[in-house]
Formats: C-alpha cells, sequence, structure tokens
C-alpha cells in the first residue's frame, strides 16, 4: 500500500542521458514559439536554421568551409606548437635565456592576435597563408607560455632521479623532460586550440574569402540571410566541442595523465 | 702498480666513503647561512650507517652532498679514493616521496636505469627486483595503483637494478604510516643482507635509526656538526626490548636533547 508510490515515481523518472537532451529540446521549442509570435528580424527560428544547414549542405558549402578553415586552424597550430613548445621548454630549462626574453613576450602576449590582422594582410595579402599566420600568432605566446611553466612545475625528485642514472642530454630530454611536461603541455594545447579556434573565424571575416567565419559575414551582406548566419555559428560551437573532446581523449591516456591521477 | 695501489689504500685506508672537512653555507637574499661544519666520516664498505639530527639541521645538505648533488663549499666527499664530483650511476639516492616516475610502470621504473643492457638481461634483471622488493603481479602496474610503501620499495628496486655500491636514503619512509613503516624496516635489512651494499640512511626516527644501523651518526643543530657516533653492535635481528637496546635508544635521545618522558 505505502511501497508502490516510490517505484512509480521511480518509472517517471528521467534517465540522466536523456535529461540534456530534454532540456535542449525544450529550449528550441522555446525559442520557436518566441520567434511564431514575435515575428520579425530580431533572429530567425529553430527551424528556419535547420532548414538553412540543410541548403549549405545540398550546395556543398558547409563541407566546404568546414575543410577550409579546419585546414587553417591546422596549420596554424602545428607551426605554433613545433616551434612555441621547445622554445618553451628551453627558456624554461635555461632560466637566463627566459630572463632575456621575458620582457619581450610580455608585451607580445596581451596583444591580441586579431590586432595584426592588418600586418597579416600587408605581409601575406588577403588569403590562407594571412589567416594560418593570424592563428599562428595568436597560439604562440599561449603555447609558449605554458612549455615554460611547465618545466618550472616539474618536480625537482624527478629532474634529481634522472641525473643519478648517468643519461645524456638527449636521454634526459626524451626519458624525463618530456614525459614530466606532457600532462600540463596537453591542458595548455586544448586551451590554446580554442583559441586557435576562436581566431580562425575572426580573421576569415576580414582575410579570406572561404571558411565558416566568412560564410557568416557573406551570408549578412548577401542578403541579411540571418538564417545562414545563426546556421554557421551553430557549426562552430559544434566542431569547437569536438576539438575540445578529441584533446580531451589525449588526456585520458595512462601515461600521459599521471599528474591528476597522482595528487 | 704496485705503488699506484699503495697509494690508493693509503688515501682509502680501507673505507668505502671518506667525507673531510665538509663545510656548506648556502647564499640567499643576501645572507650566508651555514649548514654544515666541519663533517669528518669514514665509512666501510658494507656499512649501514644511520644519520638523525634535529630537523632542518642539515642531514638531507649532507646526504645530497655524498651523493654529488651539492658541491661542499669546503673540503671533499671522495668514494674508493676519487672525489665526488657529481651524482653517478654508482651511488644512487633514494628520496622520501614521489622518487619513482609517474608514467613509467613497475617494470619501467625497475628498467630505467638499464637502457645499455641488452633485451634479455634487462627483463632478467627487472624480473629478480621485482621479486626482491616483493611486486610481483604489479609489473605493469603504474606507481598511482601502487601504495606508499609500494611506490618506496620501488624506488629501492630501481636502485638496485643498476647494481650501485651505495644507497644513499634520505628519509624513505618518512611519509609512510607507523605500520608501514614497521614493515618497511624489516624489508630493507632483509634487502640489505642479501645485497650487500654500503647504506647512508638519513632519517629522524630515532628508534628507526637504533633499530637498523651499525653506527649512528648524531648531527648538532645547524649548522650540523657530528656530535656523537654511535656504534650498535646488537646482531639481526634485533629485540626491540632487550636492555641494551633501550640503553642505546636513551643514549641517542639524550644525545639529541629530548627527555624520554612525555
Amino acid at each position: 500500500m505505502e511501497l508502490p508510490l516510490p517505484k512509480e515515481i521511480e518509472r517517471m523518472r528521467v534517465p540522466v542521458w536523456l535529461r540534456p537532451i530534454l532540456f535542449l529540446a525544450t529550449l528550441l521549442f522555446i525559442w520557436e514559439i518566441a520567434v511564431r509570435t514575435h515575428p520579425g528580424l530580431i533572429l530567425p527560428g529553430p527551424i528556419a536554421v535547420f532548414a538553412g544547414l540543410l541548403e549549405l549542405l545540398h550546395h556543398g558549402l558547409l563541407l566546404k568551409y568546414v575543410v577550409a578553415s579546419l585546414f587553417r586552424v591546422t596549420w596554424g597550430f602545428v607551426l605554433a606548437s613545433i616551434t612555441a613548445i621547445p622554445l618553451g621548454l628551453a627558456l624554461g630549462w635555461y632560466r637566463r635565456g627566459e630572463m632575456a626574453f621575458n620582457p619581450l613576450s610580455q608585451i607580445f602576449r596581451p596583444i591580441s592576435p586579431l590586432a595584426w590582422i592588418p600586418i597579416a594582410i600587408l605581409w601575406f595579402g588577403v588569403g590562407d597563408l594571412s589567416s594560418i599566420f593570424l592563428i599562428f600568432v595568436g597560439c604562440f605566446f599561449p603555447l609558449l607560455f605554458t612549455a615554460m611553466s611547465a618545466v618550472h612545475n616539474i618536480p625537482a625528485v624527478y629532474i634529481h632521479a634522472g641525473r643519478n642514472f648517468g643519461l645524456s642530454s638527449a636521454a634526459f630530454v626524451a626519458r624525463v623532460l618530456y614525459p614530466a611536461v606532457i600532462p600540463q603541455l596537453l591542458v595548455g594545447m586544448r586551451i590554446t586550440l580554442g583559441v586557435a579556434w576562436l581566431v580562425v573565424v575572426a580573421a576569415e571575416m576580414i582575410a579570406v574569402n572561404s571558411g565558416l567565419g566568412f560564410l557568416i559575414v557573406d551570408a549578412r551582406n548577401a542578403g541579411n540571410r540571418y538564417d545562414l548566419v545563426v546556421a554557421g555559428m551553430v557549426v562552430i560551437g559544434v566542431i569547437g566541442l569536438l576539438l575540445d573532446l578529441a584533446m580531451r581523449s589525449l588526456e585520458q591516456i595512462k601515461s600521459f595523465r599521471w599528474r591528476s591521477s597522482e595528487d | 702498480m704496485s705503488l699506484v695501489q699503495a697509494g690508493l689504500a693509503a688515501t682509502t685506508n680501507g673505507y668505502k666513503l671518506r667525507a673531510k672537512r665538509l663545510g656548506m653555507v648556502y647564499h640567499a637574499d643576501g645572507k650566508s647561512v651555514a649548514a654544515l661544519e666541519n663533517i669528518n666520516l669514514d665509512i666501510s664498505d658494507g656499512e649501514f650507517i644511520s644519520i638523525v639530527g634535529p630537523s632542518g639541521c642539515g642531514k638531507s645538505t649532507l646526504l645530497n652532498v655524498m651523493g654529488g648533488f651539492l658541491s661542499p663549499s669546503t673540503g671533499a666527499v671522495t668514494i674508493d679514493g676519487e672525489a665526488v664530483t657529481g651524482p653517478d650511476q654508482r651511488r644512487i639516492l633514494v628520496f622520501q616521496e614521489r622518487g619513482v616516475f609517474p608514467w613509467l610502470t613497475v617494470e619501467g621504473n625497475i628498467g630505467f636505469g638499464l637502457a645499455k643492457l641488452s633485451r634479455a638481461e634487462r627483463e632478467s634483471r627487472i624480473a629478480h627486483y621485482v621479486q626482491l622488493v616483493r611486486l610481483q603481479g604489479f609489473e605493469h602496474s603504474y606507481p598511482s595503483d601502487l601504495s606508499g610503501g609500494m611506490r618506496q620499495r620501488l624506488q629501492v628496486a630501481r636502485a638496485l637494478a643498476v647494481n650501485p655500491d651505495i644507497l644513499f636514503l634520505d628519509e624513505p619512509f618518512g611519509a609512510l604510516d607507523s605500520i608501514t613503516r614497521v614493515i618497511m624496516r624489516g624489508e630493507l635489512l632483509r634487502i640489505w643482507q642479501t645485497e650487500r651494499r654500503t647504506i647512508v640512511f638519513v632519517t629522524h626516527d630515532i628508534d628507526e635509526a637504533v633499530q637498523l644501523a651499525d653506527r649512528v651518526v648524531v648531527l648538532s643543530s645547524r649548522p650540523a656538526r657530528i656530535q656523537q657516533i654511535l656504534n650498535i653492535e646488537i646482531p639481526h635481528p634485533r629485540n626491540i626490548s632487550s636492555p641494551r637496546y633501550l640503553e642505546l635508544r636513551d643514549e641517542l635521545l639524550k644525545l639529541i636533547g629530548l627527555a624520554y618522558e612525555i
């Protein structure tokens, strides 16, 4: 007589995985209702945005622009990684180098990568190269500082232990320095990749004629197609999320994530 | 040839490690702090030496100087008649905490110093030391999956695997709970008796020093000087309620300046 009630409630409970989906669906529903009851050009509704997405897909523009943006992000990010990370590790290790370099990097750091747009266009013209350059600039300093602080944070015990076993310099870098900085580097790289994805959209609005940033500006300029603007925004958000998830899955590799599991 | 040998014998006098007139002064923030003062210590091959002293007196500094991680301001350390100028694989320092590499498995840690060996030899060495420190079944575990005591045993195994002459242990059981600490003392003695290495063991635990060592070096407060060297002539296994044990322990407590009534 008293027990069945909780069971009934139990049956009505929404599974955990369904909750965010339901919440999202509710928001989309409210959005659609709001747009329909107040027509006008405040914001296109979710159905219009979805239709816009299909239209972009149909014309083959969506895939083309996504690939163009990812191409630029990849190049800018990879170039920044292979220059800033070794330099940052070296500067972090040789404190004198860091002291010499520090004033310069502290001045460059607060300059928004977008402030480089005129110079990027001056040097590289309108095209892939200038947006790759902007992403490079946007990623270089965060990665440099991540690498330097990762070296500073290596527990002295690991360095002592590494030295005690008579490693050559190259072996020391490969077997102690590198594995010791990896967890912190991965976190820094994930955050920086997020920055790169922010920068590419802005860069494409000015410096190129393709990509998701260009799509947004172009959709507005070519007849106020705000459904396509919002569709572009949604795609940017989803891809940014996927990039973040990909980097997070790297952090889960057992020999990489030692720091989080030990402390 | 015989002249060289005679000369070598004269410098070592049969001792494994000799510290002569060691002094250490740190300079920080424009002030200089003396950590060690006129330390003279001779250690024989295969001997188990404990170093005790008030906290912050410079025990670890002395160990780091002997291990080659710090160079002394004055004086010198020689091992087998050869001056110590830096860390060396023939003498391994074991740390209190976080000494094992968390990105390597148990096998990877033990094999860390064995890169130059052939694969077969490396594997047999690893297997031997896994056995010695009783970590069978954990070969592929990461340190984060081990208890504190297991991690310290792993660190000792990694040190022994490279076949060092001397082990320097810097409060190796200091971060363990008291039960594990007692077990680890027994383990260390067992390993010392099978492997026969020279051990220099820094501790702040007086019982630990008296239970383990052949001789206990008592340091004064900063700057550390050798206050006294106590011979613990009780054979192993030691009965820790025997009158002689208690007598030596009380003597040590008095030397450090602690009353033995709380």
